[in-house]
């Protein structure tokens, strides 16, 4: 019900908000084209309409399955987009793995042994990681791994290979030397940003009473660490990385432009440059569907690692 | 971290073996633009038809300075004052062995203007004109007024073929399944916005192809297509940032080929409207369109130092304009030189057009169309606050900029007062930018859509009409020149430079630059 809301509110606006920038039509006739030609264009493509009645025949094609017909493709802007989602599918996924594989560990670390060297190397490192553009930070790494040092390919996909009727590239050792550096250029931000919760989280139960309590027990460190520690710092990791995931399929953008990632980023990027406004409109509404999905995964997944939020389910 | 490295470094070593492997005949080319479909009919746009080049041959090529070569047409003429005949190669074949005839050429001009959803169709060439089969290998193409440009419209339609191409969808060419040209290329592999892989024809009947494998992949931002090149990734990149010329000149794994392009980048002006809505009086208050008197229009062209554009702006990379087109095209005038920059005769003739005391301009641009558009006209405007005209900036996104600066004000007119943009002549002849941008606009005929500052001027007009009924080729550069030089003296536009284009290979590979900026696989040679 209230996902229905945010749909038709989020339709309205972006429908409108896309159609009073510009004009497509200087984007897509040849510069030598004469009048007739341009005003054809104009009609094909029904921008001779007013925008209300252009936004009805929107709505009830959408009813259908239908989000509009790209200007610059001339092919469904659904089939488009979902043709491009495995490699950013993909890409975040490897972003949110490096983020937790290199997070949480750096975390604990700085969390448990707050005053050591190493870890203010670490927290400082993560200032870096914040504040450092992604662009920039993804040139850099192109000249360093890529041009300089011949690690990796510089820009591109690899070869893929189709699992589950989904094309994707990080199972080939071709396309594995692809995704790494997108994939870090794109998890840099996030693995920064669930080093301080993990640290922040593991400082502050550290000083519980019941971590107190265990060791009071006789428990090994390893024990307090890897369970009670462990369980009660996860929580606010988990929200912050379900809605950052959901930023990072949306809005890989920058990382997608910079390393020529045929994504769905790109091809949004691509459509607001050119004003294909069939594939920004899609593209966005396909975004709310996936924010709203999204949020439904981690409520469930908060109500598997904090028992209270199933009783207090329970109890309503 | 410090193993995660080593690792990745044994995966990077077995890809350097692998890529050892493949063949030395293969070429990557890294694209600043992609093609929307790889159906040649779909978009008349230049990425879609540099690609659709290299599969689908056509009727007369155009060289690397856009002059008619034989193609699938052995030689074309015009037999009456309306029909032209032509000749069809004979024995060439298509990708799938059906032979070529002149079937596959009425059909591939019937297809053309008429694909569905065609954001921008071909009948901007095929338009006016009709087809017809005489015997297997002859044609005649008739047009309702005597027409010279004939070849050069029909140099730009990609010749399909009759038996795989009957009722196929942009979709099937873009999947392969009607994709079959006679051209040096055949398709292999189409992963929109990753990669088009071509394959070499064998049987092609002219040049045979160099390259056993040619893959074309889009890499838009300009600093990651560098380093695409840089590492390896591709061989060829095209549209090399000008900020990165002078570091790339001085790297020994890259060599640089420039050439002049047929896109020229000028200035229009409000000729028409007596209040024009962005020149003001000094203060801000009304003052009569200064912009229509022609001592002011040559004032603002002597008041703009084109060597230092060129010099500081461009940062070498661009040729001083004096005209439509440089020198060499079709239909240039010899008597026309870049004017020099001349501050004080502006101002004189500022003063004896009665507005010495300055008045108040904004110019109009483009952030991103052009190279380096939006300093451009910063520069000009510092340039033009010299000579007394207060001048001020505005530049936007091209994606609302064309459509404002060409009928953005009431009445679908031109909004803005003076305005910067480029005109690249498709056909390699002054009659595109003459027809285009200087002729009266005119939706009835199709004649001066692009004329963003109203320029009317019957003397003009009538040349161009007649210089494109004209067929006999001495004639029309003659009145082609002629028309170019009124417009130019008149300050119809005021001309700033004429593109140039920069394309880099890694050592060992030349580039032949062509003035239309497509990016040729034939173009590339080993050295």
């Amino acid at each position: 019900m209230q996902s229905g809301i945010v749909m038709i509110a989020m339709s309205v606006i972006v429908f409108f908000g896309v159609n009073v920038v510009g004009d497509p039509i200087d984007m897509l006739v040849a510069p030598d084209a004469d009048q007739a030609e341009i005003e054809r264009v104009i009609r094909d493509f029904g921008l001779d309409k007013p925008v209300w009645q252009q936004y009805t025949v929107f709505v009830s094609n959408a009813f259908k399955g239908d989000l509009g017909t790209s200007f610059i493709f001339g092919e469904s802007a659904l089939k488009l987009i979902v043709e491009r989602m495995p490699a950013t599918l993909e890409l975040a996924f490897m972003a949110l793995l490096m983020a937790i594989i290199i997070g949480i560990p750096l975390g604990l670390y700085a969390g448990l042994r707050p005053n050591a060297i190493s870890s203010r190397l670490i927290m400082s490192g993560s200032i870096l990681g914040f504040s450092l553009p992604t662009f920039w930070v993804g040139i850099m790494m192109i000249m360093l791994f890529a041009v300089m040092l011949d690690w990796v390919p510089a820009t591109g996909r690899g070869d893929t290979i189709s699992v589950l009727g989904m094309q994707v590239s990080f199972l080939t050792a071709d396309g594995f030397s692809h995704i790494v550096l997108p994939a870090l250029n794109l998890a840099l931000l996030k693995i920064s940003l669930v080093i301080r919760l993990t640290r922040a989280g593991v400082r502050e139960v550290m000083h519980m009473d019941f971590i107190k309590f265990a060791r009071a027990k006789g428990l090994s460190a390893n024990r307090i660490v890897m369970v009670h520690l462990f369980k009660n710092i996860m929580i606010p990791v988990v929200t912050v990385l379900g809605l950052e995931f959901g930023s990072l399929i949306a809005f890989s953008v920058v990382t997608e432009t910079i390393f020529a990632w045929p994504g769905m980023g790109k091809l949004l990027i691509d459509a607001i440059q050119q004003l294909d406004r069939p594939i920004i409109v899609a593209y966005l509404m396909i975004i709310v569907v996936l924010f709203v999905v999204i949020n439904l995964i981690v409520d469930i997944l908060y109500s598997i690692l904090d028992p209270r939020v199933r009783l207090q389910d329970a109890a309503n | 971290m410090i193993k995660l490295h080593k690792w990745l470094a044994g995966t990077a070593s077995a890809m350097l073996l692998m890529g050892g492997i493949a063949s030395a005949e293969d070429l990557t080319i890294g694209l600043s633009s992609e093609p929307s479909a790889i159906d040649p009919h779909y978009h008349n746009l230049g990425p879609n038809n540099m690609i659709a080049y290299h599969m689908f041959d056509r009727l007369i090529h155009q060289n690397e300075k856009q002059q008619l070569q034989p193609g699938l047409a052995t030689s074309w003429k015009p037999i009456n004052a309306t029909t032209w005949e032509l000749k069809l190669r004979e024995g060439v074949v298509f990708h799938d062995g059906n032979p070529f005839n002149a079937d596959d050429v009425v059909f591939s001009f019937e297809r053309a203007p008429n694909v569905p959803n065609s954001p921008s169709s071909f009948a901007t060439y095929t338009k006016g004109k009709t087809v017809k089969k005489i015997d297997d290998y002859t044609v005649h193409i008739t047009t309702e007024k005597p027409y010279p440009l004939v070849p050069n419209d029909i140099s730009t339609v990609s010749i399909i073929s009759v038996e795989a191409g009957t009722d196929a969808t942009t979709e099937m060419y873009n999947s392969g399944k009607a994709t079959v040209g006679s051209g040096p290329y055949k398709y292999a592999e189409y992963v929109p916005g990753d990669r088009i892989v071509l394959e070499a024809n064998p049987d092609y009947w002219g040049v045979k192809p160099k390259w056993d494998k040619v893959t074309f992949k889009p890499i838009k931002s300009g600093p990651s297509r560098v380093a695409a090149l840089l590492a390896g990734d591709v061989d060829l990149i095209n549209g090399v940032p000008t900020t990165d010329i002078e570091v790339l000149s001085s790297n020994d794994k890259v060599s640089l080929w420039q050439g002049p392009s047929n896109r020229v980048i000028y200035l229009h002006l409000d000729h028409d409207r007596d209040d024009s809505p962005f020149v003001k009086a000094m203060g801000g208050g009304a003052i009569k369109n200064p912009l229509k008197d022609q001592r002011v229009r040559e004032a603002i062209s002597k008041a703009i130092s084109r060597d230092l554009i060129v010099e500081r702006v461009m940062e070498g990379v661009a040729v001083k304009a004096g005209q439509l087109l440089p020198d060499g095209f079709f239909g240039v005038s010899e008597n026309l030189k870049p004017v020099e920059y001349d501050a004080k005769g502006a101002k004189e003739l500022l003063a004896a057009a009665g507005v010495g005391d300055g008045f108040e301009l904004r110019i109009h641009g483009p952030n991103d169309r052009y190279i380096n558009d939006a300093k451009i006209v910063e520069a000009i405007a510092q340039m033009l606050n010299r000579v007394g005209i207060k001048t001020d900036v505005e530049t936007m996104p091209r994606s609302v900029y064309f459509k404002r600066a060409s009928r953005g004000g009431p009445n679908n007119t031109p909004e803005f007062s003076m305005v910067l943009v480029g005109w690249g002549a498709g056909s390699g002849e002054a009659s595109s930018p003459l027809r285009s941008l200087i002729h009266t606009y005119d939706k009835s005929q199709g004649f001066g859509s692009s004329n963003r500052g109203r320029y009317s001027n019957a003397e003009v007009d009538a040349m161009i009409e007649e210089a494109l009924a004209t067929v006999d080729d001495e004639k029309r550069q003659d009145l082609l020149a002629k028309a170019t030089e009124i417009a130019i003296n008149d300050q119809a536009i005021i001309p700033l430079h004429y593109q140039v284009n920069t394309w880099a290979t890694r050592k060992g590979l030349e580039y032949l630059p062509r003035t239309d900026e497509y990016t040729l696989s034939w173009g590339v040679s080993a050295e």
